[in-house]
């Protein structure tokens, strides 16, 4: 049993008993002091892929960072922007070293996306900072920001924990502006006595931004959603709807073979099980790669009707291609189905995309739901009968 | 380059422009340059392009500014609509959620 002068966190304790024993090179009595309540200092660990050298500091080894990236950075970019592992691609909260920083270089703060903390160090070639990774559960900072995880709260907390009102001299924190929706510069300061300036929405305009004295220029503060922002997005657009896609197509080959008897075979497999599975593609094409890419260009406000455009082109070519002498009943219906289907599937992917751009409101959205999303049901609805009016008479 | 704009009239965002000191924070934080300062006052002057990210709101000493935030995210409506939220970032907090910053990503 430990005595009650023994247990740790008592406020009436003496100095040289103070138990902090996270980190064994930290002296007890290091602690991120002034600031009020006492936090356990807590650097990020040293053995991480990306770290090339270590800094030794009045707080510890902090891990150094280098602006180049490598192969491996590279390749783990490329996964996360294809999904894989992306809810896991992290790098440990707590203070890093770009260079040798020293007690007057500017202070940077990201979030501990490693996709987003590789954006940061990339854009600052030849410069020393110190990098401050907040604890966002491996989310980038503008959806981090808007979760509150990216807040005042955590900068507060991991200023704290990182000592670094002994590192630097000057108390001031560059926040990325699209992180300004979770954190309240006025508190932080309250809060910590660090004044927190919001640096460029994006990472690379912050050599001109620092070299500018910590001014940014109206554009560097305006978010633009340039054609190569919309590309790099596609992917996470298109995998999520993979599985309905490949469902649908499953399910419109198997009953597209349904003929008279009723028995299967592979001749109407493959001539109305194959035209649905193309307009199914045709629609996936529309919604996901299309709209995304062309967005700006697009008639419309409302993504959902964005979406429409490519898609009726899908539907002019299908249409072209189906509608051909000698016409029949079930032809003609089948064509009328991907009328309806093709561009209430392309419209709802398209809408989804809203949720991927930095243009969009959720009141927006509400309201665009509300409209669109009954139209869209009602347009599969009535394309997937029309299809079965067509099985229907092929069947019997 | 040209603002891309989303729909019209639909913006929660109001500001109430006596309790502003014309600080000037809320112009350094909103990416849509939905506001001016004119007279020393900050003044709403593109409305439409407001996102309703909070960030004026939230960086405003002495809170002028009242939005409705949220994600402009179709699909964190729809996990809404169907009850799925919590575990994923895709979600809707309507403030009933506790802690708020527990989230993992999934969109």
């Amino acid at each position: 049993m430990m005595k009650d002068s023994e247990k740790p966190g008592k406020s009436d304790m003496s100095e040289q008993r103070k138990p902090v024993m996270i980190f064994p090179m930290i002296q007890p009595g290091f602690t991120a002091g002034r600031m009020g309540r006492e936090v356990p200092l807590n650097l990020p660990a040293i053995t991480q892929s990306f770290v090339v050298d270590t800094l030794s500091t009045a707080v510890g080894m902090v891990p150094v960072v280098d602006s180049r990236l490598t192969r491996q950075d590279h390749v783990g970019s490329l996964k996360a922007r294809f999904g894989i592992g992306r809810m896991n691609y992290r790098v440990d909260p707590g203070l890093y070293a770009l260079g040798r920083p020293d007690e007057s270089a500017p202070v940077l703060v990201s979030a501990n996306y490693k996709l987003s903390f590789d954006c940061l160090r990339e854009a600052l070639p030849g410069r020393t900072a110190w990098i401050l990774v907040l604890d966002t559960n491996g989310i980038n900072v503008w959806c981090a920001a808007g979760k509150g995880a990216f807040g005042t709260e955590e900068v507060v907390r991991r200023l704290r924990s990182s000592g670094l009102e002994k590192l630097v001299k000057h108390r001031r924190l560059i926040l990325p502006q699209l992180g300004a929706s979770g954190v309240a510069a006025h508190e932080v300061r309250k809060q910590t006595g660090f004044a927190v300036s919001y640096g460029p929405v994006e990472a690379r305009d912050l050599p001109a931004y620092l070299d500018a004295g910590m001014k940014a220029t109206e554009a560097m503060r305006r978010k633009n959603f340039p054609f190569r922002d919309r590309l790099v997005l596609i992917p996470m657009e298109c995998l999520p709807a993979l599985k309905p896609l490949f469902l649908l197509t499953l399910f419109f080959l198997i009953a597209g073979g349904i003929v008279q008897g009723p028995r299967w075979t592979v001749e109407p497999t493959l001539n109305s099980g194959i035209f649905m599975t193309f307009a199914l593609l045709g629609a996936f094409f529309a919604g996901t790669i299309f709209t995304p890419a062309f967005l700006p260009w697009l008639p419309g406000r409302a993504f959902s009707a964005k979406g429409l455009c490519p898609a009726w082109i899908v539907v002019l070519i299908l249409l072209e291609s189906r509608l051909t002498f000698p016409l029949s009943l079930p032809r003609v219906l089948e064509s009328f189905s991907v009328l309806f289907l093709v561009p209430a599937a392309a419209s709802y992917w398209a809408m989804k995309f809203t949720g991927s751009t930095p243009i969009t409101s959720l009141s927006g959205v509400r309201k665009e739901m509300r409209r669109a999303l009954p139209l869209q049901i009602a347009g599969a609805l009535i394309g997937l009968g029309c299809w079965a009016a067509a099985k229907l008479l092929r069947v019997l | 380059m040209e603002t891309l704009m989303y729909l019209d009239n639909v913006v929660t965002l109001r500001l109430d422009e006596e309790k502003c000191i014309g600080c000037g924070m809320c112009l350094e934080v909103c990416p849509r340059t939905v506001l001016s300062l004119e007279k020393g006052r900050a003044r709403i002057s593109n409305r439409d392009a407001c996102i309703e990210c909070g960030a004026c709101s939230r960086n405003c000493p002495v809170d002028a500014f009242a939005v409705g935030t949220g994600p402009g995210c179709a699909t964190a409506v729809i996990n809404s609509m169907l009850g799925r939220r919590g575990e994923c970032c895709c979600s809707l907090d309507d403030g009933d959620e506790k802690g708020g910053g527990s989230s993992s990503c999934c969109c």
